[in-house]
């Protein structure tokens, strides 16, 4: 629909040689970190159970009070303000979206501009718009209660609710850990398409390291103790893995790697003939024997595919219906190649219908494309000089980004010598 | 016994009314001391269990002993009834209130204080509306009972239906006495469905739609 700015509203956030120590533990659950997240960028947390990373997304907003060290957004140390304050800034969705199981869909949403102080018909039209960019229609769904709501779309309001009062950072806690692979698929392209319009700065949690490497514009893999062992980008990452640890992590075969870096906008999609409901299919017929396509792709009122209609089909019909074929292979263009595949080959489809912001139709995709674009892309990882900084300090300098820790003038600290105001 | 309702139709009406406004305004004291004391412990497991501890101990007081000690400091009337039916009304209460809010899930505290909402304006908006039907069946449960307490208060001189009963009981054989126990008796248990339908009319009316069951 719109093509909205890319100017980026995210901020910028600096984690300063912060450290948790929890009273009567020897070793801190993070120990001395220091990280850059780069405004406007999806930042990735990845590593193994229990080691911090939640944590350290925790501490950023100060839900974790931080015994050590200093967070600077956008210039601004934050340490010491108003912790709620702070939060009222900062965009915040957890497992399953955390929603207020006593509010309405609408009163969810609202309650951080409510808390602000907003007008009431600013109120509303934000809520409405927020529903819009989560592709739930306000009008059905602005009244419901979460209970009312499947799995994934109490996840959609729960982003809708961190971007209310349209905050430049956004933190995310596992946030598609509770729903099922097609529609994390789904949630997750659908964050890329949102991101694409808003630009926020936005940190992960996941223990997923395929979601990491989908979503990320920076990886972060933490060992235990929050132990930064690697901090790059995902293809760098793939490539060249800086220890045993990151490689364990990262899992499963090389060959397949670049199907999980390449997006679907990366690579020629197909043009085809598309119809609209109401039309002779006989018209549509000709039209597509012109073309020489295979497929006709029947658009709704906004242009989103409703179904797609082979040859045969046509020639069996009088007039194109507005039937909504659910089986139809879908993808978005933001997703992974490895996506698109696994798409096609749960419905046994040799092309899938490929869709861009709010799901308005953009082409097709096949498998010849996707073949031919793992062919092509093999040198695809760069140099590492733009990677943003991100170290322990004291810890395990041979583990970090090497040109990182150059350009980073502090001097080693020892974490467990940070104070603790507690 | 028609004739004795006959007699005194308007000294039973009134109290009736007496003691079902010493109830109801017991009730609502009772549930404000003990949703003030639920949010005090209920994030602590021993505080917890220790005013469950109590809540549990004090129901096995009987009211009627509670009642007469108070007497010998508060003297006679309604201030030893206030103080009775209310300690036996928070009870049940503060039970409920505790096991409703730590039953609410932690994820949902957690992205309340995480979108920046204070611990008070978390407990006003979040927790104790979640915890509401929890809460609101305890109070039935109260009300039920201090019904019963309310007419022992009458010991005390205090007002209420139990006037009819002890009057009645302690002339046993007497003209009308069995009557005026069955009134006292009556009216209690009639006062006490109707309180019981007006919490129920309540509870329909304050259940948000998303978490009535």
């Amino acid at each position: 629909m719109s093509e909205s700015s890319d100017a980026i509203t995210g901020a910028s956030i600096l984690l300063d040689v912060v450290t948790k120590q929890y009273p009567g533990q020897i070793k801190p659950a993070v120990g001395g970190l220091t990280l850059e997240i780069p405004a406007g960028s999806i930042v990735m947390f990845v590593g193994p159970s229990g080691c911090g990373k939640t944590t350290t997304l925790k501490m950023i907003n100060r839900l974790i009070e931080p015994t050590g060290g200093k967070i600077v957004i956008n210039g601004e140390d934050v340490t010491k303000m108003d912790g709620d304050t702070l939060r009222r800034r900062i965009g915040y969705v957890i497992q399953a979206g955390g929603l207020f199981p006593h509010m309405t869909v609408a009163a969810n949403i609202a309650i951080v501009p409510k808390m602000l102080g907003w007008k009431k018909d600013k109120i509303a039209a934000r809520v409405d718009e927020l529903l819009e960019l989560v592709s739930l229609d306000p009008a059905i769904y602005r009244d419901r209660y979460p209970k009312e709501l499947s799995g994934g779309q109490q996840q959609r309001v729960g982003v809708a609710r961190a971007l209310a009062a349209d905050p430049p950072v956004l933190l995310m806690d596992e946030p598609f850990g509770a729903v099922d692979p097609i529609t994390r698929q789904r949630l997750q392209d659908e964050l890329l398409n949102i991101q694409s319009e808003v630009q926020k700065t936005i940190v992960m949690v996941t223990h997923d390291f395929d979601e990491a490497v989908k979503l990320g514009d920076w990886i972060a893999v933490f060992d235990e103790g929050a132990q930064l062992v690697q901090y790059d980008s995902p293809e760098r990452v793939l490539a060249n893995p800086a220890n045993e640890f990151v490689e364990n992590f990262i899992g499963s075969g090389a060959g397949l790697k670049q199907l999980t870096l390449t997006r679907v906008n990366e690579v020629d999609l197909m043009d085809t003939i598309t119809a609209l409901p109401g039309e002779l299919a006989s018209d549509v017929l000709s039209r597509l024997q012109g073309d020489g396509s295979s497929y006709a792709v029947v658009l709704d009122k906004r242009r989103r595919p409703i179904r797609r209609l082979t040859r045969r089909q046509l020639s069996r019909l009088q007039l194109i219906d507005d039937t909504v074929d659910e089986s139809m292979p879908l993808v978005s263009d933001q997703s992974t190649l490895n996506d698109a595949l696994d798409t096609m080959l749960v419905s046994s489809s040799e092309t899938a219908v490929v869709t861009g912001r709010r799901d308005v139709f953009r082409g097709l995709i096949n498998v010849q494309t996707i073949m031919e674009a793992i062919s092509q892309a093999n040198a695809a990882s760069a140099d590492g000089s733009d990677a943003p900084v991100g170290l322990n300090s004291g810890a395990i300098p041979a583990l970090s980004v090497e040109d990182a820790v150059a350009a980073e003038p502090r001097s080693a600290e020892d974490p467990h010598s940070a104070e603790e105001p507690r | 016994m028609f004739e004795f309702i006959g007699e005194r139709i308007r000294q039973i009406l009134f109290a009736s009314w007496q003691h079902f406004s010493l109830v109801a305004q017991c009730l609502i004291l009772a549930t404000v001391i003990a949703v003030v004391i639920a949010a005090l412990v209920y994030r602590n497991k021993s505080l917890s269990s220790l005013a469950n501890g109590v809540s549990a101990i004090g129901l096995t007081i009987p009211s009627f002993a509670a009642i007469g000690l108070l007497i010998a400091p508060f003297g006679f009337g309604v201030t030893p009834a206030v103080i009775v039916v209310s300690f036996f009304a928070a009870l049940p209460i503060i039970r409920n209130a505790i096991v409703g809010l730590a039953g609410i899930s932690p994820s949902v505290v957690e992205s309340a204080r995480g979108i920046g909402m204070s611990r008070m304006r978390t407990l006003a908006t979040v927790e104790l509306p979640m915890a509401w039907p929890v809460i609101l069946s305890g109070i039935r449960v109260s009300a039920q009972m201090v019904m019963g307490v309310a007419a022992i208060a009458a010991y005390a001189l205090g007002p209420g239906l139990g006037g009819f009963i002890f009057s009645g009981l302690s002339r046993l054989g007497g003209a009308k006495a069995f009557d005026s126990v069955l009134v006292g008796v009556i009216g209690v248990v009639i006062l006490a469905f109707i309180l019981d339908l007006i919490l129920l009319g309540i509870g329909r009316l304050t259940t948000p739609r998303g978490i009535r069951v």
